[in-house]
Formats: C-alpha cells, sequence, structure tokens
C-alpha cells in the first residue's frame, strides 16, 4: 500500500537532521504509518520529545508537536495528557534521553500507567552529542567515554518498563521496517502506558568505534539478532542465545491514570 | 452578603488565591515549608473540575507544569530552596517558550537543606539568575496571608498577560503564619485569562510578533497545532540559528517584561514623606520594619519604609529616587545581603546602606531595625 | 487593647500549634480584634522543643512574633528553660506543675497546675491537655471570653469529640482560676 507520508509530514521542514544510514527516519515512517492507520487527527494528537537525535522528530510532524529538554519528554507528557484526557499523546526519543537522564519520569509514567505511547530508538549511543556511552550501551562496547571498553553493564529497556509498570511493552528494528507501524499502531491502541523499544542503529558515533564496516552491516546485525516472540518459543536456549526478542513481548490491562483522577473528580463532586 | 473569611496559613491562602484565579492545575513534589499548598490544592482542584498531580522529583513537577499550561490550563506548583534550584532548568525552558505559570516558592534556610524549617529570604536571587542564559524575571514578595492570596492572582494575571513563569515568594514565617482573611468575591480581584489567537489555525504562529511583544498562544487539543521548542526559534516557533532572529528573540523576551515595568512593579511608601532613613524591607521583614518606623516615629527619628511587594523587576527608579533623598537606607533581610546589593546598585553611592542580615533561622526584628538607625549618619 | 503576646511552648505534639490557633481563631473571627499566629518547630513530628506565638491587638499586627512575652504556657522543662527569657515582668508564667520544677527567676506571677494529668484522670483523655491549656491561659489572661474561647474549640473539633473537649475547656479554666486565687 502507497502511503502518503507527506501529508504527515510539515511542509518545508526536511531535509531532517539524521545522518545517512541512520534508522531514525525508518521510524518516522512507521510512525506515520501508524498515525495514519488509526486515522489520528494531528490537532488531537501531540508528539512530545527530549533532547537527541531522535527527539527531533517531532518538528517534521505535522500535529501538537513539543520538543522538551533532556529526559523531559515524559514529564511534559504527562502534564499535557491529563490536562487533556481526550488528545492522543505520543512520545519519542534515545535510550540516552529515556533511561538516564529521563529514566526516573520513565519508571513513573509506567508506574502511572498513562495512556500514552513511548516510542524510544535505542542506537547503544548519545549520538547528538558525538558518542558517548548510554545506560543501553554494551558492556565491553567503545564509545567516546569508553575508549578502554564500557564497564557498565546495559539495561534491558523492555524488563525495565515491564518491571516499572508499563501495561504494552513492545520490541522491533529499524531492519524489520514492515513491523514497525504495527508494534506502533497496537500500542496507541492500548489502553495505558505503552511502550515499544526499536533497536536502531548509529553508524557515524557508535557503529564506526564498534567494528561495524557500514550501514548494511549494522542493519543485518539487528536482522540476525531479532527473533520474533511467537519463533522463539519454538526455540532452545541454546539457540536463542545472544538473540533479542521482538514483536508484543507484555500486554496486561491495569487501571489507566487519567480514568482513576477521573473518579478522584467525582469523588470530590466536581463533576457538577 | 458578608464576606467568607478564615483563619488561614500564608500557603493555605495562596492555594485558596489561585483557585480564585481560575487555576485548573497543580503539579508539585512535596518539600518542607511549601507543603500545605500541594494539600489544599489536591483537596480542592478536584472539586472544580481540576487536575492535581504530585510528580516524581521536582523537575518532573516542573515539567508537568509546562505540559499542563501548554494544553491551556492556568497552572501553579509550590516549593521551596532545593526545589527551586532543581526546577530551574526547566523555568528556563518556561521562559524561552513563553508558557505562563506560576511557581510559588516558600524560602528557608539553604544553600542545599540549609534549615528546612526555618525562615530565611535568600532566594531572591535565585529566581532572578537562577535558570542560564539571559531571561526577564517578575517575583511578587507577600507580607501577610491575605497577600498570599492576593498575589498569587496577580500573578496569575501576570503570567497570562506577559506568557511566562512568574514568582511568588513568601519568607517561611509568612507561609506558615495564621491570620484571618477575606476571600474574595468574584469580580473584586482583575482576573485576567489568556489572550486567545486572533487568528484561525491554518495561519497561527505561537511567536508571531506582528501585534505586540506578547503573541497569544494557543491550546494543544484546542484546534491548534503548532511546535514548541527549547531552542532558539523563529516567528513559527521552529528551530534557527540564523544570528538576526536569535538576537531579536532575546531582546523581545526581555523587552515585554521592562518596557512594561511601571505596570509591574507594586510597592508601598510609608512614612516617607520627609524621611531621611529609609527602611527598605519586603516579606514579613517589612512587619518587623514598619513596628520599628512607628517607634522611630514616636521617638521623634524621621523614619520611612519602602516596601518591596514586586522584587523583579526591581523598583530601580524608586530607589533611585529616596537615594536623593534620603540620607541612608537600612536593608533587614533574612539573606547575607542580597538586597542590599540591588539597592546599592539603584543608589550609586548617594545614600549610606546599612544591612541588617539574619540567617540563623530567626527573623530580624524591631529593635534590630531602630537600633542600626542610630548608625544613619 | 494594645499588644498582647501569648506563647505556648512544650515538645512536638502536645497540640501547642493547635491550641494557638484556636486562641488566635477566638480573637479573630469571634471576638472581632486581630491576632496573628505563628510557630517554630524542629524536624520531628513528635517531640522536640515546640512553640506557637499568638499576637491579640485592637491595630493591625505588624511584627507577628514575640517581643516581650505577656503570657507563657510551659508543659516541658526544656520548653520553660528554652522560651521563658523575653518573659515580661509581670507576665504570667503558666506550667505543668509535674512536669516543670525549676521556674525561671524574675518578677512574674508563676501559675501552675498538673495539666496534662488533669487532661489524662480528669477529662479522661491525654490528648486534650492542650485544651486544658487553653481554657487555663484564657482564664488568667482574659484576652478573650470564656464563651468565645469555648466557640473558638468547638469549631475545631469533630461531632463526636465536642464533650470531651468543652470538659477539658472548662477544666483548665476553673483549675487555673482556683490556681491564681491561690497564687
Amino acid at each position: 500500500m502507497a502511503y502518503d507520508y507527506e501529508s504527515r509530514i510539515r511542509p518545508g521542514k526536511l531535509p531532517h537532521i539524521w545522518c545517512p544510514g541512520c534508522g531514525h527516519g525508518i521510524v518516522m515512517k512507521g510512525l506515520i504509518r501508524a498515525m495514519d492507520t488509526l486515522s489520528l487527527k494531528k490537532e488531537e494528537t501531540a508528539i512530545v520529545s527530549g533532547i537527541g537525535c531522535a527527539s527531533r522528530l517531532p518538528g517534521y510532524m505535522d500535529c501538537c508537536t513539543l520538543h522538551t529538554a533532556h529526559g523531559r519528554a515524559a514529564a511534559f507528557a504527562t502534564g499535557v495528557k491529563l490536562a487533556r484526557p481526550e488528545m492522543n499523546v505520543i512520545l519519542v526519543g534515545g535510550d540516552g534521553d529515556g533511561t538516564a537522564i529521563g529514566g526516573n519520569h520513565f519508571i513513573h509514567a509506567c508506574r502511572r500507567n498513562i495512556d500514552m505511547t513511548y516510542i524510544i530508538m535505542n542506537n547503544y549511543i548519545y549520538g547528538m552529542t558525538g558518542g558517548q556511552f548510554s545506560p543501553a550501551t554494551p558492556t565491553g562496547h567503545k564509545a567516546s567515554t569508553t575508549p578502554y571498553g564500557n564497564p557498565d553493564p546495559a539495561f534491558d529497556i523492555v524488563k525495565l518498563a515491564i518491571g516499572a509498570g508499563a501495561t504494552f511493552v513492545a520490541r522491533g528494528t529499524a531492519y524489520h521496517a514492515n513491523q514497525i507501524d504495527k508494534l506502533i499502531a497496537e500500542a496507541i491502541q492500548h489502553k495505558g502506558f505503552s511502550v515499544v523499544e526499536i533497536l536502531d542503529d548509529c553508524p557515524t558515533t557508535y557503529g564506526r568505534r564498534n567494528k561495524y564496516k557500514s550501514v548494511v552491516e549494522m542493519m543485518n546485525r539487528l536482522k540476525d539478532v531479532a527473533v520474533p516472540v511467537k519463533a522463539a518459543e519454538k526455540m532452545s536456549a541454546e539457540q536463542l542465545e545472544g538473540k533479542i526478542l521482538t514483536g508484543v513481548l507484555h500486554k496486561v490491562e491495569r487501571p489507566e491514570y487519567c480514568d482513576e483522577y477521573a473518579k478522584v473528580i467525582e469523588r470530590a463532586g466536581g463533576n457538577k | 452578603m458578608s464576606k467568607k473569611v478564615a483563619f488561614l496559613q500564608g500557603n493555605e491562602a495562596a492555594a485558596h488565591g489561585a483557585l480564585y484565579a481560575g487555576c485548573k492545575f497543580f503539579a508539585g513534589y512535596p518539600i518542607t515549608p511549601s507543603t500545605e499548598v500541594a494539600e489544599v490544592m489536591s483537596a480542592e482542584l478536584p472539586k472544580v473540575g481540576g487536575k492535581f498531580i504530585q510528580m516524581e522529583d521536582e523537575i518532573g513537577a516542573m515539567a508537568a507544569l509546562l505540559g499542563g499550561a501548554l494544553a491551556g490550563k492556568k497552572a501553579l506548583t509550590s516549593t521551596s530552596g532545593p526545589g527551586l534550584s532543581l526546577k530551574q532548568e526547566l523555568i528556563g525552558y518556561g521562559c524561552i517558550a513563553e508558557i505562563p505559570c506560576v511557581v510559588f516558592n516558600v524560602m528557608r534556610g539553604g544553600p542545599s537543606t540549609g534549615m528546612p524549617t526555618g525562615p530565611s529570604q535568600s532566594d531572591v536571587m535565585c529566581a532572578r539568575w537562577g535558570t542560564h542564559g539571559d531571561h526577564a524575571a517578575i517575583a511578587l514578595m507577600p507580607a501577610s496571608v491575605q497577600e498570599c492570596y492576593d498575589m498569587v492572582v496577580r500573578a496569575f494575571n501576570l503570567a497570562e498577560t506577559y506568557r511566562m513563569p512568574v514568582f511568588v515568594m513568601p519568607d517561611e514565617i509568612v507561609a506558615h503564619m495564621r491570620e484571618r482573611i477575606e476571600f474574595r468575591e468574584p469580580g473584586e480581584l482583575e482576573v485576567i485569562d489568556r489572550a486567545a489567537p486572533s487568528v484561525p489555525p491554518s495561519e497561527y504562529k505561537p511567536y508571531d510578533t506582528t501585534f505586540g511583544d506578547v503573541p497569544p498562544l494557543a491550546a494543544f487539543g484546542s484546534g491548534y497545532k503548532f511546535h514548541v521548542t527549547g531552542l532558539n526559534k523563529l516567528p513559527d516557533g521552529f528551530p534557527t540559528t540564523k544570528a538576526e532572529y536569535v538576537q531579536a528573540e532575546e531582546e523581545r523576551q526581555l523587552r515585554k517584561v521592562y518596557a512594561k515595568v511601571d505596570d509591574i512593579v507594586e510597592f508601598e511608601e510609608f512614612q516617607l514623606d520627609d524621611a531621611e532613613i529609609c527602611v527598605v524591607a519586603y516579606g514579613s521583614t517589612s512587619r518587623s520594619a514598619r513596628y520599628a518606623v512607628n517607634e522611630a516615629r514616636a521617638q521623634g527619628i524621621k523614619a520611612g519604609m519602602f516596601r518591596i511587594k514586586t522584587f523583579w523587576p526591581f523598583p530601580d527608579k524608586q530607589i533611585k529616587a529616596l537615594a536623593d533623598k534620603v540620607k541612608g537606607f537600612i536593608v533587614p533581610e533574612m539573606n547575607l545581603g542580597m538586597c542590599s546589593i540591588e539597592v546599592e546598585r539603584c543608589a550609586q553611592g548617594k545614600a549610606q546602606i546599612l544591612g541588617i542580615n539574619r540567617v540563623d533561622g530567626e527573623p530580624v526584628n524591631p529593635e534590630q531595625i531602630l537600633e542600626k538607625m542610630k548608625e544613619v549618619k | 487593647m494594645s499588644r498582647y503576646e501569648l506563647r505556648f511552648s512544650g515538645a512536638g505534639g502536645q497540640g501547642l500549634i493547635t491550641a494557638g490557633i484556636i486562641l488566635a481563631e477566638a480573637a479573630s473571627i469571634h471576638e472581632g480584634k486581630q491576632s496573628v499566629q505563628s510557630q517554630s518547630y524542629g524536624p520531628e513530628a513528635r517531640g522536640g522543643a515546640s512553640k506557637s506565638e499568638v499576637i491579640i491587638a485592637d491595630a493591625p499586627i505588624d511584627y507577628p512574633k514575640v517581643t516581650k512575652c505577656d503570657a507563657l504556657l510551659a508543659l516541658t522543662q526544656e520548653a520553660c528553660t528554652k522560651y521563658s527569657d523575653d518573659l515580661k515582668e509581670g507576665g504570667i508564667l503558666l506550667y505543668d506543675t509535674d512536669l516543670v520544677t525549676k521556674l525561671p527567676e524574675g518578677n512574674y506571677k508563676r501559675v501552675g497546675f498538673n495539666i496534662i494529668n488533669t487532661a489524662k484522670n480528669e477529662v479522661g483523655r491525654e490528648i486534650v491537655a492542650n485544651i486544658v491549656a487553653l481554657g487555663a491561659m484564657i482564664a488568667l489572661t482574659g484576652v478573650v471570653s470564656r464563651e468565645n474561647g469555648e466557640k473558638a474549640v468547638l469549631s475545631r473539633v469533630p461531632e463526636a469529640f465536642l464533650e470531651l473537649n468543652k470538659k477539658a475547656y472548662a477544666a483548665g479554666f476553673e483549675k487555673a482560676q482556683a490556681a491564681a486565687a491561690a497564687a
């Protein structure tokens, strides 16, 4: 199906700032297809981001867009959503923005189960500042601030989100482009806080330091490590060694924050 | 009809003032000595269909506040010193993105945890210079429980008029003491609502200054779609690094306040007509000053008080004029000389300046001020 | 009436701040005078030295804190020692005779009775010791009428505790009168 991507891109705001080979554009196209599929109204949709390469995404999108401060997307978005629960609120950002400086807001948004969708583009690195290691950088890998290899263990963002209470958690990759829109659409439709981690690549600041010879090699790595959760059911522990599960990994029902607050208003007699 | 009166703390009165002003959104984080504001808002906001949220930290509270404000709500947060420090980056965001909101900051000792239950006036410079970069600041200084109520109403008016975060900064004494207050009748105090855009959504630009230095702010979810960023921006809200735009935008954001300084700055002159000694005071310290001036007058000393109600913008013009008239200024404050710096700047050496500075958790008392008057030559 | 300054002192959790608020409310809301109540407290919710100050006057009150204390209540020895130094000459010191044994030097009127014990054993609940003390303070100082004091007490307490507080207030008022007559 041919999508009219341009209908959801702000006129005159391209070209984007992303490097050749960066997967963020693939994610943006996936988001556009998801929004189209769900017929989200531009005026009733807010896309909120923090700081970083991925956080520049809202500026290209034709709807209510809020490019906030580093790490604060989830907290700003919580304010927007609580003030106007009828709006669709979508958060976008990177791994450093979301799980380091914004980690506290991230886990508490999960805990509240406020009805928003958070798309985390995990490229394992702080790209915009030139390639410093993030909480998602694998142990031993090189970054501009880990010249001898990263001593830190990495977060598993999916497990973090599940542990913190998100009620919908999915993972995809920039390689599996056709899956992205479906995961995002399902996340948006889910009532509650939904997290979609997209494994992404940063050839400029991560790939070249970690012996990836090309973008193609980075994309092939995503292709190789990803195992759909359904397929994984039939695989042995040995076969799953070093693999990363993709698809919808967690989906439960739990009271949603704005609904619960509406009950507070009712108990206080504020519905007159 | 008799007015509703109550015997309330400054913090409680502030919350009721916010409700009078039409506040429908509160985001905060608990911190002594400001928590009563949050407690009252958590009880009262849902009664009027408003929203209260206790966030995971002070930064998150400021972020949610700006989000709520951008979604069209009049929004309040309350905090105190350490919380004010944490909120500063996003206060700067509120300044550059021009999002109206009110920050009620109760001043306790510091820096850091300091004396959490003791009074101070040591956040006044933090309100002006706490966030990085150039920006304008408005900060109001209530001296009574009634003023906590009234000044919060005014703070919302200023925030909505000038499209920026506005501070109300009681010291802990004013925030926690109890006095009789009158709840204002509808219409008794002016309440200014956010100006709606005069153009249809298709033509709307959030920073279009065609009609003035304060462009109207549309609300997310009201049919308008636009971009908001903390980057320097063009009139349409999109980032730019073009020198001429950046320079002009930053200058406008100062000008929108400083060109209206006479409208914004409020003060009280007490016994100043023939005064040789002028006590410059604010907050609870002004109450000690008034007491001391009355005592001084009874003793035949020509003393008066200039009470600062709007600390930022500072009443430069008024202090400059007084410097030509009086022999000396006495500046009592619960910090080690913050207002003194401003008075010195304005007085330009034309009058003696004597500070009384207490940071021991006790108020500056009237006796200290009377005693200091003897040093004015 | 010109400015009259009272201080309620003791330990955190004894309800002294509430006692101060009720007195200030009685003066301001029920008696039509001016009043300001303020407090200072430490980090402890219970224990530690705590004080609540009330200024009552006919004219607007500037300085909200005690300058020279007209009447001081001390419910602990620590508070009595800490907060009695600015007691005015000819002022009143009301104290708990079981808990305050070392009285400060000076020319003022000392009135003591077993305030906490009265609440516990005569009224029936230690928690109303602050109301016993409030009744006593009002009896000794006359800053508000007995009736207005009681009105302020009753407007602050839940329905279920009206009688208990009424009894506490009356016990304090009468015991203080008796103690003052004997002093």
